[in-house]
C-alpha cells in the first residue's frame, strides 16, 4: 500500500497483479506528463491571468502587432487544468484503495480482484455511476464550470474598458464587493434596486397568495354552482405562455391602449401612465403579476381546501360561528400550515422573477440617478443588462453571488423548517 | 338566493372577465383590419385573415418557427434522457456519493438559473461561437436535469422494488431491468417531463436573446419580443397574429397538463 502511495501501480505489482499494475503505471505516467506540461502551465495562467499584454513591439525598425496573453482563455484553461487535477487525485485515491484492499485479501490468502473481475463488478456495483456518467459530464461542463467561472469573474476587473484581448485582466480580490456598497454611484443603484427587489418579492408573493386563497374560498362555497366551469375559466391566465401574455399586457397598458381607452370613454376618467410613470409602473407590474400568479395559488389552495375535514366546520356551526370566524379560525390556519414551504419558495422565485419585469417594462422607466438601471429593475434584470448591454461582467457576477446567498439561505431555512414540521406531525 | 351568494357570483363573473379579456382582445386584434393598436370595440367590424398571411409571406416567421421547433424537439429529447438517467440512478441505487450528488443538485438549483447562462454567453462570445442553435439545445437539456430531477425521482420512488428484484432473480442485468421494466413504467412521467422541457424551450426568451444574433437564427420568442419592442405602433396586428399562433398550442397543452403541474409544484416544494 505504501508503495502505491509513492507511485501508482507499484502496489498492484507487489500484490502480483501484473496487468492491473501496468495499467495503473501507464495512467500514472500519462498523468504526470499531462501535469508537467499542461496542468502546471494552465494553473499558472489561472493565477497570473496573463503576463504579456497585446501591443506594439519594436522589431528591428518596425513596430509590429504582437498578440499577448488572453486572460479569459487562460482562465478557462486554468479551470480545465483544475478539473484534470481533481480527476488525477480521484484516480490516485482509487489506486491506493485498490492496492490496500487487495493487499489485505492476499494476506488472508483470498484471490485478488483483477481487471476482468473489476469490470464485472461494474455491472453490479458501478451501474449507477455508469448511468450517471452522461448527466454528470453535462452538468459539470454546462452548469458547474460556468458557475465557477462566473464566481471567479467577481474577483477580477473584467469589465468595460478592461476587455481582452486588448487588455489583461487582473485579480482584484474583494474590491468589486466593496465598490458596490461604498462607491456612491454604484451603491445608490445597488441599494435602490435591492430595496425594490425585496418590496416586489413581498408584495408579489402576498398578493398572489391571498388573492388565490380568496378566489379558491369563493369557488368552494357550497352555494356556488358550476365549480368546474369557474375553475377552468380562471385557470386560463396560467395556461397562456408567460411570454405571450406579458407582451400582450405591455400593449394593453400602453398609453393609447385599451385600458386607458376604457377609462377615458366609459368612465370619463383621465388616462393613467401605466408603464411610463415610476410609481404607476410599479403598481402595474404587481397587478399583472397578480393576473399571472393568482391561478397557480388558486389551484393549489383549492386542493388543500378539499382535504379540510367537514366536521370541523360543522362543529363550528353548532357553536354558532359566523362565516368570517370559520375562515379566520379554520380555513386560514389549515391552508397556511400546509402551504408555508410553497409560500417561501414562491418568495424566492419572485426575487428571481425575470420575465414579468423584463418583458413588461424592461426595467423602465429609466432612473437617471441609477447606473444602467430603471425604476422597476430587479437585481436579476439589472444583472442581465449589465452583462448584455454594458459589459460590466465583474459586477454582474457579484450581484449573481448576492442573489445566490439570498436564495440559498431562504431554501435552507425552508428545508429545515419543513423537516421539523414533518417530524412534529402536526397535520390531523 | 342570499345576498352573500349573489355577491360571490358577481365577483366570480368580474374575475372571469378579467382573466379572459387579454386573450380575447389579442385574438380579436389579430383578425382586425388595419395595423394599429387602437380599436373602437372589442369585436372588429370587419374580419380578415390578412395578418396571418402576411406573417408567413412577409416576415421570417416560418423560419423562426422551424428554428424553434428544431431547438425544442432536440432539447426535449436530450433533456428527457438526461433526467431519466439521473433520477433513475438517484432513486433506485444506494451508492457511495449519492448524498453528495443529491445535495449538489439541491445547491445548484439555488443559483440564479442564468448565472450559468451568462457565463456561457461570455465564453461563447470569447470563442466566437455565438449565434449557434446547439448552444441553446445543450444548455436547455442540461438545465432540464436541475428543473425536473426531483419530480422524476419522486415518480421512480413510487414504483415497487419487488418488480426489479424479481427480474434480477430471473437473471436480468441492470441494463435490461432499466430498459425493459423501468422505462416503460415511467412513460407517463417521461411524457410530462418531455412536454415541460419542450414548452420551456419553445417560449424561452432569456438565453435565446443572449445567444442568437441574426434574423435567420432567431426563435419565435425573440422574434416576437423584437416585434413588440421595436415596431409596436406600426405592426401591432401582425404581432397579435404571431402571438395567437404561439399561444394556442401551448395553452391547450397546459390545460391538459394542469393536474400534473400542481403535483409537480407540491412535490418540488416538499423536497426543499
Amino acid at each position: 500500500m505504501t508503495l502505491s502511495i509513492l507511485c501508482m501501480g507499484l502496489g498492484q505489482l507487489y500484490n502480483r497483479q501484473k496487468a492491473k499494475g501496468i495499467l495503473y503505471l501507464a495512467i500514472w505516467a500519462g498523468l504526470i506528463y499531462l501535469t508537467a506540461t499542461y496542468v502546471v502551465k494552465s494553473l499558472r495562467g489561472l493565477i497570473t491571468l496573463g503576463e504579456t499584454p497585446t501591443g506594439m513591439v519594436k522589431v528591428g525598425r518596425l513596430y509590429q502587432m504582437v498578440e499577448g496573453d488572453h486572460s479569459i482563455y487562460l482562465m478557462i484553461e486554468g479551470l480545465i487544468g483544475l478539473f484534470v487535477l481533481l480527476l488525477f487525485i480521484g484516480i490516485y485515491i482509487m489506486n491506493v484503495r485498490d492496492a490496500y484492499t487487495n493487499g489485505l485479501r492476499m494476506e488472508r490468502g483470498e484471490p485478488t480482484v483483477g481487471i476482468i473481475g473489476g469490470l464485472k463488478s461494474v455491472e453490479n456495483q458501478s451501474f449507477p455511476y455508469f448511468v450517471l456518467l452522461l448527466p454528470a459530464i453535462s452538468i459539470s461542463f454546462l452548469t458547474v464550470m460556468p458557475i465557477v467561472f462566473n464566481i471567479l469573474l467577481a474577483f477580477t476587473n473584467y469589465a468595460e474598458p478592461v476587455l481582452p484581448p486588448a487588455n489583461l485582466v487582473d485579480w482584484v480580490g474583494f474590491r468589486n464587493f466593496s465598490n458596490l456598497v461604498t462607491l456612491s454611484s454604484w451603491s445608490k443603484t445597488f441599494f435602490g434596486v435591492l430595496g425594490w427587489t425585496v418590496i416586489w418579492a413581498i408584495l408579489a408573493t402576498i398578493t398572489t397568495y391571498f388573492g388565490g386563497m380568496l378566489v379558491a374560498v369563493l369557488i368552494e362555497q357550497p352555494a356556488i354552482r358550476f365549480k368546474k366551469f369557474w375553475r377552468t375559466v380562471l385557470i386560463i391566465p396560467f395556461a397562456i405562455p408567460n411570454l405571450v401574455s406579458l407582451l400582450v399586457m405591455r400593449n394593453l397598458f400602453n398609453g393609447l391602449g385599451p385600458v386607458n381607452l376604457f377609462l377615458r370613454n366609459s368612465l370619463g376618467l383621465e388616462g393613467v401612465p401605466w408603464l411610463t410613470d415610476p410609481a404607476w409602473a410599479k403598481i402595474t407590474v404587481i397587478l399583472v403579476n397578480m393576473w399571472i400568479g393568482i391561478p397557480v395559488s388558486m389551484i393549489l389552495i383549492s386542493g388543500i381546501l378539499t382535504t379540510i375535514p367537514r366536521d370541523l366546520y360543522e362543529a363550528a356551526e353548532v357553536d354558532g360561528a359566523s362565516p368570517a370566524q370559520k375562515f379566520r379560525h379554520i380555513t386560514l390556519p389549515m391552508v397556511l400550515f400546509s402551504t408555508a414551504p410553497i409560500l417561501i419558495m414562491q418568495f424566492a422565485g419572485n426575487i428571481n422573477n425575470f420575465n414579468v419585469i423584463y418583458l413588461l417594462t424592461n426595467g423602465d422607466p429609466v432612473n437617471p440617478q441609477y447606473q444602467y438601471a430603471g425604476h422597476t429593475d430587479l437585481l436579476v434584470t439589472w444583472l442581465y443588462k449589465l452583462t448584455l448591454n454594458h459589459q460590466q461582467y465583474n459586477l454582474s457576477a457579484v450581484i449573481g453571488i448576492i442573489i445566490f446567498v439570498i436564495i440559498a439561505s431562504l431554501s435552507i431555512y425552508n428545508f429545515r423548517r419543513t423537516r421539523s414540521f414533518k417530524e412534529e406531525d402536526m397535520i390531523i | 338566493m342570499k345576498p352573500r351568494v349573489v355577491i360571490s357570483y358577481l365577483i366570480l363573473i368580474i374575475l372571469a372577465a378579467v382573466s379572459i379579456y387579454p386573450a380575447l382582445w389579442i385574438v380579436m386584434s389579430s383578425f382586425k383590419v388595419g395595423n394599429s393598436l387602437y380599436s373602437e370595440s372589442l369585436i372588429p367590424n370587419e374580419v380578415t385573415l390578412e395578418h396571418y398571411r402576411d406573417l408567413f409571406l412577409k416576415t421570417d416567421y416560418p423560419l423562426w418557427f422551424m428554428n424553434t421547433l428544431k431547438i425544442a424537439i432536440l432539447s426535449s429529447l436530450f433533456g428527457t434522457i438526461l433526467v431519466l438517467l439521473t433520477s433513475y440512478a438517484i432513486s433506485r441505487f444506494r451508492f457511495t456519493g449519492r448524498k453528495v450528488a443529491l445535495s449538489t443538485l439541491l445547491v445548484l438549483q439555488m443559483f440564479p438559473g442564468f448565472m450559468a447562462m451568462i457565463a456561457i454567453y461570455i465564453l461563447l462570445l470569447q470563442f466566437n461561437l455565438l449565434n449557434n442553435h446547439w448552444a441553446l439545445i445543450l444548455v436547455y437539456s442540461s438545465g432540464a436535469i436541475l428543473g425536473n430531477v426531483f419530480i422524476a425521482k419522486g415518480y421512480f420512488d413510487t414504483i415497487p422494488r419487488s418488480l426489479e428484484e424479481a427480474a434480477r432473480i430471473d437473471g436480468a442485468s441492470h441494463w435490461m431491468v432499466f430498459t425493459r421494466i423501468m422505462v416503460p413504467l415511467a412513460r407517463p412521467m417521461l411524457t410530462y417531463v418531455s412536454l415541460m422541457i419542450f414548452t420551456g424551450a419553445f417560449v424561452d426568451f432569456i438565453f435565446a436573446e443572449l445567444i442568437l444574433r441574426t434574423e435567420e437564427q432567431r426563435t419565435l420568442a425573440v422574434g416576437l419580443w423584437r416585434m413588440v419592442s421595436q415596431r409596436q405602433s406600426t405592426e401591432f396586428t401582425l404581432f397579435a397574429a404571431g402571438a395567437v399562433l404561439i399561444a394556442v398550442p401551448i395553452t391547450i397543452l397546459f390545460m391538459f397538463l394542469q393536474r400534473y403541474l400542481v403535483q409537480g409544484l407540491t412535490a418540488g416544494a416538499s423536497k426543499g
